[in-house]
């Protein structure tokens, strides 16, 4: 047993034995203080509900009010009118909810599967291998990390805008003013992401079943793929899903760079319809907003034990 | 100790068993470095490069004429406010964006520690219940959090004004006394701190989207406490304040003091709720420097000068992490004696 493993192991029993060896020997409390903690707490639960009932009631709303009238749990004349209409066309552009959920789908699956694979096999390098550079790239990697997304927003722009591309199938286009470009502006933030998060959690897998597959005369490239890959598939998991949740909702690029209306993205659309001089109805953008919300919001709430303690480790131990 | 075991292990490994190619780890790092290379490495080298320019929209297209070297213009420009866009002040920005990620933080971690020490309270009823529903501002995405609440703190028809009117009244208010405009109101509404309302509002907004995983990290280090400790406490006669101090918040320091590091970067560069709330207003007061950042380029068409723009906020950054780690090494030595 390695001593990395040797300190998980002890840190989970603590945590099995800590609270029922406390919960035997210590007292409950008295049912007023127990009346007086609950209070508080359902008083911050209501604070933290108050917004996602208010933004799911507003959606409620019928269409010809163009603003709520109150504050209501169920508002009157409740209908699902306004989900209606952003679905087929939730701004004044001629492009469907599916139009935009799919040019959202190709940039979020498109970045965060490409960073990924390309992300964990740099981090196996840097969480397995001792080689000249090593200290150098990887201080390169945390100085980019460091960067908002903002601050590689002006080159990208300019390089991309001057790259006319000419493809089979697609035709002619320029690459700043398309998918394909933002997608590629994505990564340039994403990958170094992906690679840090990624060796963070290498880093935690044990050396035992690679030494022992090392013996039987395996290679790196089969430890890499036959044990590293399947041990590491949570990590992988929560990497992709977190890089999926960016590019899903990504703003900062596609609003600069895309100009087409069939290239409009969720986010591009949800800034359109909150605009200076929008006149769409809340009812229409709460119902928008909560779609937009749902898909990744599902998955985070049923997983966020794996997502949490993924970004934990990578965080941590980076 | 364990890390010199490691030590030694690899070596023998490397020494007796292991596959020996030295060319391998580059194998494996090609493909990154190869698209960060171009993607990210390339563009920030240009982008200094471009900040030494006049680059404007007139050199966009492919094949115009390159842009004028002006040496460190845009810098003085950028540093000394004589940019002419409106409302733009270098030093207020800096230092607005200082206040707002201290202030931020600062809540959250005070905030999720004492909702995680609440919740943590043994024989308290519903546990899972509410820590599985506190964790849905995170799930939001905050884009989304941002508009919503941009909705929230309209002045006619936004929920908190309707709450306080309804609140306001069982004290006998008007509702009329609820109808400040949140997020443009020019006016500050506390004499003595020249912050607008606007800064409040959002406050509110990021409270409520950063509590909750400051909470399930301090739940984290809570649960790890090992039980017997308090005992012993409790046998050596310390009180409830005592336990506190010398147990719970031993195993809370190490544990909340990089994540509130960490918290502080994302909270400087949190660009949705400055963009989308007030969108930088009142007169460019709730400004951060990535919304300027990204006005500079998107609203101007300087592109020159948002690269200097850039380049400079890299400095400010590199300042805090350098500030920020050298503080986390600070606590963590105190952590050991």
């Amino acid at each position: 047993m390695t001593a990395q493993t040797a300190t998980t192991l002890t840190v989970a029993t603590r945590r099995r034995t800590g609270p029922s060896l406390t919960r035997s020997r210590r007292d409950q409390p008295s049912l007023l203080r127990q009346a007086v903690l609950q209070a508080v707490t359902v008083l911050v639960l209501l604070t933290v509900l108050f917004p996602i009932v208010w933004v799911i009631a507003i959606s409620l709303d019928p269409l010809n009010r163009s603003r709520p009238e109150g504050l209501s749990l169920i508002p009157s004349n409740a209908t699902l009118e306004a989900y209606g209409q952003v679905i087929s066309q939730p701004t004044n552009n001629p492009i469907s909810f599916l139009g935009l959920a799919g040019n959202s789908l190709k940039i979020a699956l498109g970045t965060s599967i490409i960073s990924v694979l390309i992300g964990v096999s740099a981090a196996y390098a840097f969480a397995r291998f001792k080689f000249r550079g090593r200290e150098v790239l990887m201080l390169a990697i945390l100085g980019v990390l460091m960067l908002p997304p903002v601050a590689t927003l002006t080159p990208l722009f300019v390089m991309l805008n001057q790259v006319q591309l000419d493809l089979p199938l697609v035709g002619a286009f320029n690459l700043r003013n398309s998918l394909l470009g933002v997608g590629l502006a994505i990564i340039s933030g994403l990958l170094p992401f992906a690679i840090w998060n990624l060796k963070g959690y290498l880093d935690t897998i044990p050396r035992d079943l690679e030494e022992a597959a090392w013996v039987d005369g395996a290679s790196y490239n089969q430890t890499f793929i036959k044990i590293i890959l399947p041990l590491a598939l949570p990590a992988l998991a929560v990497t992709a899903f977190l890089g999926f949740v960016s590019g899903w909702t990504e703003f900062y690029f596609s609003w600069m760079f895309l100009n087409k209306v069939e290239d409009q993205t969720l986010a591009m659309a949800l800034y359109a319809m909150q605009g200076q001089f929008a006149s769409t109805p809340w009812s229409q953008f709460s119902a928008f907003a909560i779609l937009f919300a749902i898909p990744p919001a599902i998955v985070y709430f049923f997983a966020q034990r794996y997502i949490t303690s993924g970004l934990a480790i990578g965080g941590v131990k980076g | 100790m364990t890390a010199a075991v490691t030590e030694i292990r690899a070596i023998g490994a490397s020494a007796s068993r292991r596959p020996r190619r030295n060319r391998m780890p580059y194998l494996y790092l090609a493909p990154a470095f190869l698209v960060m290379g171009v993607i990210t490495l390339y563009p920030l080298i240009y982008q200094v490069w471009m900040s030494f320019t006049d680059y404007g929209i007139q050199n966009l297209r492919a094949g115009s004429a390159s842009p004028a070297w002006v040496g460190a213009q845009n810098y003085i420009d950028v540093l000394a406010s004589q940019l002419s866009i409106p409302n733009y002040f270098f030093v207020r920005l800096l230092l607005y964006n200082l206040v707002w990620a201290f202030s931020n933080v600062a809540i959250h971690v005070v905030l999720g520690v004492g909702i995680a020490l609440l919740v943590h309270t043994r024989g308290l009823w519903f546990k899972r219940f509410y820590r599985s529903l506190f964790i849905l501002p995170v799930v939001i995405p905050p884009i989304i959090v941002a508009t919503v609440w941009k909705n929230m703190f309209d002045a006619d028809h936004g929920a908190i004004n309707q709450l306080l009117a309804l609140a306001g009244g069982v004290v006998g208010l008007p509702a009329s006394t609820f109808g400040a405009d949140w997020l443009r109101q020019v006016e500050d509404p506390i004499s003595f701190i020249p912050l607008p309302l606007a800064f409040y509002a959002m406050l509110v907004t990021n409270t409520w989207l950063g509590w909750p995983l400051n909470a399930v990290v301090a739940t984290g280090a809570l649960q790890s406490i090992p039980g017997e400790l308090y005992e012993a406490a409790e046998i050596d006669g310390a009180g409830r304040w005592q336990q506190f101090k010398n147990v719970t918040m031993v195993f809370l320091r190490p544990a909340m003091i990089p994540y509130a590091i960490y918290g502080f970067v994302i909270t400087f560069n949190l660009f949705y709720l400055a963009f989308f709330m007030s969108q930088g207003g009142p007169q460019g007061r709730t400004e951060l420097l990535v919304t300027q950042a990204y006005r500079l380029v998107n609203d101007q068409r300087l592109y020159g000068v948002g690269a200097s723009f850039a380049v400079i906020m890299f400095f400010i950054l590199l300042g805090i992490t350098l500030v920020t780690n050298k503080l986390a090494k600070a606590t963590a030595s105190y952590q050991d004696q």
